[in-house]
């Protein structure tokens, strides 16, 4: 072992360990992906409702994605206060138009965007908050009849998932 | 080490021991160590019950490591199966009821235990030099802890299990850019689900062996300075230590016993009374419990969550409440370590130690202003103490100090 092999031995060591290591780093991709949601999970990733059992006034809850999606059938009245706010008076500025595609129905994901409870007001016997939608009670957020957010923790409105008019009493979410 | 012997190979052979035990001690030098470290092991004189809580604590680990071995036996983790299963130990696996109430009892006496352990390490500033990294071992076993009973509590499948899951993961979801993603990546799929509660049983496994495995560092490090005690003196002489055994396994034992006897009470005549009982009602993907609380041992971090208006600030605030004890040993500026030689400083603990309690109270309430206000209070009181009175108490207080632990005990004397 003379000193003139130090070199090609640094070398060699460098070489090796950064393949090692390169090598055991890629395994965290496959590791991390097994932990994501599988491709069964996402093929469960559309559904299709039918809108005409809902009477106005009153709402539907499914299941899309393991979530509730909360679809209801707005009054006059409800679509009214949800148009004519003060859009500066919002936590999370959004125009009402910007969030349906027809105004007599209101499609949301019944996910309380602070920690994800599902927010109370689906049943016309429910506690609908200060402002006539939804009401969380876990950490206390209410939201108005647009879905957005309109007093406590929460930060975001109630998220719109993609979704279609197949016909007019037909939507598809997802 | 001599030239002709180069791995030390004829030390470790020597062992102080003959016959079976030597051979077996000279090729695994364990029983010497064990002598060395338990038995032989000299501990300050003046230790009082305070002292005991660490080997409390540890026998409710290994109480809690057999029980859910043997719940582990019956217990299916899946989102159709797991409440089921849990209900079948209930009621038709003999003895069944004993092992789960034991095993959901002992969880929460190992945080009652662990509770008055680390209080133990504030009041008689255990946290400081040389004992810095015990304290972090032990910090580390308590997130560890944590999260193993967080994982734990989501295994029965009831409706407080699957809301608190969900909050709690959710919490990731305050983290700018990745949170999404992270949440993703713990539940495997959009909710919490099938694939949640079955990752979740193996990394309650891990985690709680993970414990085991802290446990080792915790006690090396301790060893390594031997134990503080309630003057904070450090033992001068032979004269101010006893050797553990018997002195100290016999104290902790009668400890033990009398700790055990209030688990076995509640074990046996109210073995829910920690517990929620919407937990009995099967988890409903569909239907939030009107109140979610957390267990209680998490209520102080849940209130300090609650306390501020923000969603990031509050997950920011409640990992940084436990964060700052990390820096306490760094935080605490003053050269005295116990709180009997501090007359400011102890009166900031004892208001720590109030404080506490009064979040964990107002995390059971339900946010409305009154509570949320006292939150506050009491969100600002915990880092007012670490991070403002800690440094500044240390210097602005004048100490007494004893000289000795002898004197320790001789002023103790003359006072009672
Ligand atoms: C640090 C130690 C541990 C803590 C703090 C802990 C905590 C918990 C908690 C709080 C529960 C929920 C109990 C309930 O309400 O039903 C639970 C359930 C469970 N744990 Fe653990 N555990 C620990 C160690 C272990 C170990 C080592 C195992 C396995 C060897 C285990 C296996 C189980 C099983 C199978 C369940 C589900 C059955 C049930 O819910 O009663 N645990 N654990
Ligand atoms: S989860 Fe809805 S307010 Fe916190």
């Amino acid at each position: 072992m003379s000193e003139n092999n130090k070199p090609r031995r640094d070398f060699i060591k460098l070489a090796s360990m950064t393949l090692g290591g390169v090598g055991a780093a890629s395994l965290v991709v496959p590791f991390i992906s097994t932990m994501q949601p599988g491709k069964d999970a996402l093929a469960l990733a559309s559904t299709e409702i039918d809108l005409s059992p809902i009477p106005e006034g009153q709402s539907l809850t499914v299941i899309w994605r393991g979530k509730p999606v909360f679809i209801k059938h707005r009054m006059t009245d409800e679509i009214q206060s949800a148009k004519e706010i003060n859009l500066d008076d919002l936590i999370d500025i959004q125009d009402d138009s910007a969030r349906v595609l027809q105004d007599k129905w209101l499609v949301v994901l019944g996910v309380c965007t602070h920690l994800g409870c599902v927010p109370l007001g689906q049943k016309t016997t429910d506690n609908k908050g200060d402002f006539g939608g939804w009401f969380c009670p876990c950490h206390g957020s209410h939201y108005d009849t647009s879905g957005r957010i309109r007093k406590g923790p929460a930060p975001k409105n109630l998220e719109v998932p993609p979704y279609v008019f197949l016909t007019d009493n037909r939507i598809k979410i997802g | 080490m001599s030239s002709n012997d180069p791995h030390g190979y004829k030390k470790t052979l020597s062992s102080p021991y003959s016959g079976v035990k030597g051979w077996i001690d000279s090729r695994l030098p364990l029983i010497r160590m064990m002598e060395a470290e338990y038995l032989k092991f000299p501990v300050p004189k003046s230790l009082n019950y305070f002292w005991s809580f660490g080997g409390i604590a540890m026998f409710c680990l290994i109480g809690l490591i057999l029980s859910g071995i043997f719940l582990g036996m019956h217990y299916k983790p899946s989102a159709e199966d797991a409440f089921n299963s849990v209900e079948r130990i209930m009621r038709d696996v003999q003895f069944g009821w004993l092992v789960r109430y034991l095993h959901m009892n002992l969880a929460s006496f190992f945080f009652i235990a662990v509770y008055i352990h680390i209080f133990r390490a504030l009041y008689f500033g255990s946290y400081k030099a040389p004992r810095e990294l015990v304290f972090i071992f032990g910090m580390l076993m308590f997130l560890l802890m944590m999260g193993t009973a967080f994982l734990g509590y989501t295994l029965p499948w009831g409706q407080m299990s699957y809301w608190g899951a969900t909050v709690i993961t959710n919490l990731f979801s305050a983290i700018p850019v990745v949170g999404d993603a992270i949440l993703l990546t713990l539940l495997g799929d959009f909710t919490v689900s099938d694939a949640t509660v079955n990752r979740f049983y193996v990394l309650h496994w891990l985690l709680a062996f993970a414990i085991v495995g802290l446990v080792v560092f915790h006690v090396i490090t301790l060893h390594m300075t031997g134990s503080n005690n309630p003057s904070g003196m450090e033992p001068q002489n032979w004269d101010e230590t006893l050797s553990f055994h018997p002195y100290m396994t016999i104290k902790d034992t009668k400890a033990m016993v009398l700790f055990f006897i209030v688990v076995a009470f509640v074990l046996f005549f109210f073995p829910n009374i920690m517990g929620h009982s919407d937990n009995y009602i099967r988890a409903n993907s569909m239907v939030t419990p009107a109140h979610i609380v957390p267990e209680w041992y998490f209520l102080p971090f849940y209130a300090i969550l609650r306390a501020i208006p923000d969603k990031l600030g509050g997950v920011l605030a409640m990992f940084g409440s436990i964060a700052v004890l990390f820096i306490l040993p760094w935080l605490d500026t003053s050269k005295v370590r116990s709180c009997l030689y501090r007359p400011i400083w102890r009166i900031c603990v004892l208001l720590f130690a109030l404080d506490f309690f009064i979040l964990m109270y107002m995390g059971a309430k339900p946010a409305s202003d009154i509570y949320v206000l006292i939150s506050r209070i009491g969100t600002a009181y915990w880092f007012l103490f670490f991070l403002v009175l800690a440094p500044l108490v240390g210097y602005l207080e004048t100490p007494r100090q004893p000289l000795t632990i002898s004197n320790f005990l001789r002023d103790k004397k003359a006072l009672t």
